[in-house]
């Protein structure tokens, strides 16, 4: 009994034509790591976690939707999260008012998610995967798409990279030195809505926290350096989803869990590491 | 007590590097100021004082260029105003940074330098030799290198005294840089503004709440409150006469061990360093 669940959780028959199968997946995790573990960092200076759960939520009823009347669920996806990010951004410009405002568009994106879901009549793993993740092999359409999306985010980011930084640290200051403080928002805010997007048709919507807010949590535990914060983020949030992916092949499984276990297991490390770290440096500063 | 002195010399400006004629600040039908007609000279230390929403912080803004007058005009170093100009230092009031953000002290200084640029921070050794040099000014060195979140309030204050210099300003702008400070760390601040006028001759408006901690580096006063003003020095506008008329009603400027205490300012709190309800 016990080694018949074992089984379908890892299963490694065949393990080596599978793996040719899903190369691209591989890629396009990778590719997916690297947005999310970038993103990640700047979600965290704009405490917008809870944001990027509400965004994948309204993407998801955007993929339900495409998948209802036919449309492409990419699409749908991308509509939904880029419409969810930028009412997040224009309502709730302070934490507090945000917070409500994703409180109540959260429940309301996942109800007509579900309804669409209802009424669709398709394959039941297709609605399956867009709350909890697939790995299906990702074909060449798919994958310039997810391509094309993350490289516009990794671009975006890099180009407002520095006032980015400022304006999430300290608006006032950073709008008195000239920085565009109120255009930064919202382009933020869509880049976050493409991440949303291309990240839940690996991982799913109701997981996305897992490649866009924990790796980044993790390595922010460890280090305070910005460049490291950044590079860690990704390592772990690739190691995430390729592991996930590598782990989750043979199983009936969806991928979801092996991604979430691999990157809280990594953030619980570095709680454990960083704790130490982080009391050192306080009694320094007490003792100073 | 009478060692104290109030009024600081006055140097004679023949640059002005800021001017204000005329100037009037209203919001729809409500006037924050109006009829202001100030010049400021190089090394200038003015203080901005007022009860809270007397447009203290709009004045800062209409500086920085953030915010248009409602009539007169503004010339800095004889030019309009210019938003992001590298003319001006900005130094906040303290606030704590969320934990874990991921910065250290010298990041912190380094936006100062060039956070407002496009694209990546590629560092090359010439940045980090000016931030060295910004972090050396306010004696900030030994904990550049720590995480922001760890920082004590004074520590952070420094950082952002170093982060408003990184451009060498003329002007420095500081909007109630003490508040939520211990009275040492205020002095400790403070003095890190002055001593920067007194090398380089920076004017600085100063907005505050607490006119004490900062009374012996007073040039000038600015008093809002009531839709007018006070200008002058501190022995000018500091009086119980001044006050009151500006008021409308009785106010008391109370002289107490060389510090500045008002009683009864409608609205307002007493500059008597007591924290205030
Ligand atoms: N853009 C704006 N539109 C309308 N009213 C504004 C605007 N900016 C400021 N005000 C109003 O102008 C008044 C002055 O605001 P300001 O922030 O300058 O006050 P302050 O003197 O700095 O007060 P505090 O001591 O509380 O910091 C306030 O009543 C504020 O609500
Ligand atoms: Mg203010």
């Amino acid at each position: 009994m016990t080694g018949d669940i074992w089984q379908q959780i890892f299963n490694y028959d065949n393990y080596g034509e599978l793996l040719v199968l899903v190369r691209n997946s591989l890629i396009a995790g990778a590719m997916l790591g690297l947005v999310g573990g970038v993103i990640g960092t700047f979600v965290m200076m704009r405490d917008l976690a809870f944001a990027v759960h509400g965004i994948a939520e309204l993407s998801f009823a955007g993929a339900s939707a495409a998948l209802l009347i036919g449309a492409n669920v990419a699409a749908g996806s991308l509509v939904g999260s880029i419409l969810a990010a930028l009412i997040i951004g224009a309502l709730g410009v302070r934490a507090r008012d945000r917070n409500s405002v994703i409180g109540v568009l959260m429940p309301f994106g996942l109800g007509l998610g579900v309804l669409f879901l209802a009424l669709y009549k398709g394959r039941a793993a297709n609605k399956f995967g867009l709350l909890t993740g697939q790995i299906v092999a990702v074909d060449t359409v798919q994958m310039s798409w997810l391509v094309g999306t993350s490289a516009v985010v990794l671009l975006g980011l890099a180009a407002v990279w520095r006032p980015l930084v400022f304006a999430s640290l300290d608006p006032e200051v950073a709008a008195a030195r000239g920085v565009p403080v109120r255009v930064l928002s919202p382009v933020f805010m869509i880049l976050l809505g493409l991440s949303v997007a291309v990240s839940i048709q690996v991982v799913g919507a109701l997981l996305v926290l897992a490649l866009l807010v924990t790796p980044a949590a993790a390595a922010m535990r460890v280090t305070a350096s910005p460049i490291r914060v950044t590079l860690l983020s990704v390592l772990f949030a690739v190691t995430s989803v390729v592991g996930g992916i590598l782990l989750a092949l043979g199983s009936t499984i969806p991928i979801s869990p092996y991604v979430t276990t691999i990157s809280f297991a990594l953030y619980l490390g570095c709680r454990i590491v960083g704790g130490g770290t982080t009391r050192r440096a306080r009694q320094v500063a007490e003792s100073r | 007590m009478t060692a104290t002195p109030l009024i600081t010399p006055r140097r004679s400006n023949t640059d002005n590097v800021i001017s204000l004629s005329g100037a009037e600040l209203a919001f729809g039908d409500r006037i924050l100021w109006q009829g202001l007609d100030l010049e400021l000279g190089r090394g200038e230390f003015v203080a901005v004082l007022g009860p809270n929403g007397s447009g203290k912080t709009s004045f800062l803004r209409v500086l920085l260029g953030q915010q248009h007058l409602s009539a007169g005009t503004l010339l800095i170093q004889e030019r309009p105003p210019r938003r992001g100009s590298a003319l001006l230092g900005y130094i906040p009031q303290h606030r704590a940074v969320a934990p874990q953000t991921p910065l250290r002290g010298r990041d912190l200084v380094r936006l100062g330098l060039d956070g407002h640029r496009w694209g990546l921070p590629v560092g090359d050794r010439r940045t980090r030799r000016q931030v060295d040099e910004l972090l050396e000014a306010v004696g900030a060195k030994a904990f550049s290198d720590r995480p922001l979140a760890l920082l004590s309030g004074g520590e952070l204050q420094r950082l952002r005294v170093a982060q408003a210099l990184a451009t060498d300003p003329a002007i420095l702008l500081c909007d109630e840089p003490l508040l939520s400070l211990d009275l040492h760390h205020q002095k400790v601040v403070a003095e890190l503004v002055n001593q920067r006028r007194r090398t380089h001759d920076t004017t600085v408006v100063f907005v505050t709440h607490e006119i004490n901690p900062i009374l012996e580096m007073v040039d000038r006063v600015l008093y809002l409150a009531e839709g007018r003003f006070r200008f002058g020095t501190p022995a000018e506008v500091m009086t119980s006469a001044s006050l009151s008329s500006l008021y409308g009603s009785p106010v008391e400027v109370v002289h107490l061990n060389g510090r500045l205490v008002v009683v009864g300012a409608p609205g307002s709190h007493d500059h008597g360093g007591e924290p205030s309800a």
